[in-house]
């Protein structure tokens, strides 16, 4: 197994943080795992992106151009990374603020509208949590037990406390997951 | 007790320093490996190791400290990215002449001039063809995951040592930023003042009445001694190409077309041989980890039996110049490069892998 997932979005999203989350929760499991993030001057202000790769086997490149799955977090980062999915791969989106949504008819895509829904509950800072609960919903990566693991080990532990909100803001996150094209 | 870390290779390159013993860091923060410094921050290991962590005025002070550490036989090392690494050459020459052990380690990013913050190996010519002055050579290892950059720092100072010559860890934005899976090792012990006198008699620990001074310097106004300094020189830089040859073969054994690439290039690379296998394209890759010493003989023995060879580098064609001597231009060699900072794609490197 290996999978390669760019997660893009607005600097404060917490794009850098989902990914990291995602990366340690993996090295919970055992698996190989790669995190890249964008460190360009775009990460002072504007878009951020970071791919990260899970798998059983040592892993090539950290520095992809296609994808198994993009978790697209605004407009720039849908018209950037949309056309590299892999065929059959995977598209989630916030649709808030998206103006042109995806096209392509070869991947399948789902909407999870994450931030509607954070700023609903008051839970505007566990977004993107709310996101990765759509990818996890999909594709297992991890479970909940390493997600756990992975959480503690990448939250400073003064936030420990904090984790069952990070925990049930995953759950929202499957829940909220809505077909847009399936094949 | 070994342990499992997820870790950015900056970070690994500054815990790996702490664990094996270092005495000393003097740097100045640059864009992309200012992880170092705030992870010695972070750790404060003056108030555990005794290491002494200084955030320099400057790369030209920043290596003139290291010169004095290394002077008196001290574990001392710096780090900073291309522009900062331009202004420590002078100091680099230096410590090659006084025959000095130190680390550096070179963050590289895209150039020329103050350039960008994003990743390159444009200084591939500066690091392993000269930089500074003088008929001097710098030991290269070029590490492509964060496990080697935290293994190649201990490394770096065996060698630095056992050849009292400044080694340089030459890696890249890339796996200067990348997080992977590091497994760091138990915290060794700082060398005593005694154990560096007994076993660094050239370090300048201070006059005992058994022998004389030890004079630190690059300095010799008579030539005959300094062509004496050269020829010491030299040989042992023949010791070092005949011992010190690092590499890393993949799919080399059927293959009818190589790569050649090092560090972030050769992972890179690596998912080009994923592709290109799946095409039913037989390449393999050689990787050299020291990029001086240089592996000319492999890339001898296995490229000038392949119908074609691509060195593949974020640059405008540097090792291209070592690939082609290597294997004495029997076999077309083609470059392929991105450079001010773009990373080239698996995609874009398997097109021009087909046009060999």
């Amino acid at each position: 197994m290996t999978e390669e997932i760019i997660i893009a979005g607005f600097g404060g999203q917490g794009v850098l943080s989902m990914g990291k989350i995602l990366a340690y929760s993996g090295v919970m499991q055992n698996k190989e795992v790669s995190w890249m993030p964008s460190y360009g001057p775009e990460m002072r202000g504007g878009t951020s992106n970071v791919t990260v790769i899970i798998s059983d086997e040592r892993i090539s490149s950290p520095c992809l151009n296609q994808f198994d799955t993009a978790i697209i977090l605004n407009q720039q980062s849908m018209d950037k990374f949309e056309k590299s999915v892999k065929p059959g791969g995977l598209l989630i989106y916030d649709p808030n603020g998206i103006t042109s949504h995806p096209t392509r008819k070869d991947i399948n895509i789902y909407q999870v509208a994450g931030t509607d829904k954070a700023s609903e509950i008051g839970i505007s800072k566990l977004f993107n949590m709310i996101m990765l609960g759509g990818l996890l919903k999909l594709k297992p990566l991890v479970t909940e037990e390493f997600l756990k693991k992975g959480l503690e080990k990448s939250l400073p532990t003064r936030h420990h406390g904090l984790i069952p909100e990070n925990i049930k803001a995953v759950e929202i996150g499957k829940q909220l997951l809505n077909p847009y094209h399936v094949l | 007790m070994k342990e499992l870390r997820l870790m950015k290779g900056n970070e690994a390159i500054a815990e790996a320093a702490i664990r094996c013993g270092c005495d000393g860091y003097f740097g100045y923060p640059i864009t992309p490996q200012s992880e170092i410094l705030e992870h010695l921050m972070k750790e404060k290991p003056y108030e555990n190791t005794g290491m002494v962590v200084l955030q320099a005025e400057s790369e030209v002070a920043s290596i003139n400290m290291v010169y004095g550490g290394a002077s008196v036989g001290k574990k001392v090392m710096t780090t900073s990215s291309s522009p900062g690494i331009s202004l420590m050459q002078e100091g680099l020459s230096y410590i090659s002449g006084a025959e000095l052990p130190a680390l550096v380690v070179n963050v590289v990013r895209g150039g020329p001039g103050l350039g960008t913050i994003q990743p390159s190996q444009a200084d591939y010519f500066q690091t392993v063809k000269g930089g500074g002055h003088g008929d001097y050579r710098l030991i290269t290892l070029a590490p492509a995951s964060v496990q080697e950059m935290y293994d190649f720092v201990e490394l770096g100072f065996d060698l630095a040592f056992k050849y009292r010559a400044p080694v340089m860890i030459l890696t890249d934005g890339i796996i200067g930023q990348v997080m992977e899976k590091v497994v760091v090792d138990d915290y060794k012990p700082r060398w005593t003042e005694e154990y560096i006198a007994k076993t660094y008699p050239w370090a300048a620990t201070g006059k005992t009445k058994l022998r004389e001074r030890n004079i630190v310097t690059s300095l010799y106004l008579e030539s005959a001694r300094q062509e004496q300094l050269n020829k010491t020189l030299q040989a042992k830089y023949k010791v070092v190409e005949e011992n010190e040859i690092r590499y890393e073969t993949f799919q080399c054994e059927d293959a009818e077309y190589l790569l050649v690439a090092y560090g972030s290039s050769a992972r890179i690379c690596q998912k080009v041989l994923q592709l290109a296998r799946a095409e039913g394209i037989k390449v393999g890759l050689i990787r050299p980890i020291t990029l001086w010493p240089y592996p000319t003989k492999i890339i001898h023995e296995v490229g000038t039996k392949m119908k074609g060879i691509l060195s593949v580098e974020m640059n405008a064609g540097q090792m291209i110049e070592d690939v082609k001597l290597a294997v004495e231009c029997k076999v077309p060699v083609k470059h392929y490069g991105r450079f001010g900072g773009i990373v080239p794609t698996p995609s874009e490197i398997l097109d021009a892998l087909k046009t060999l």
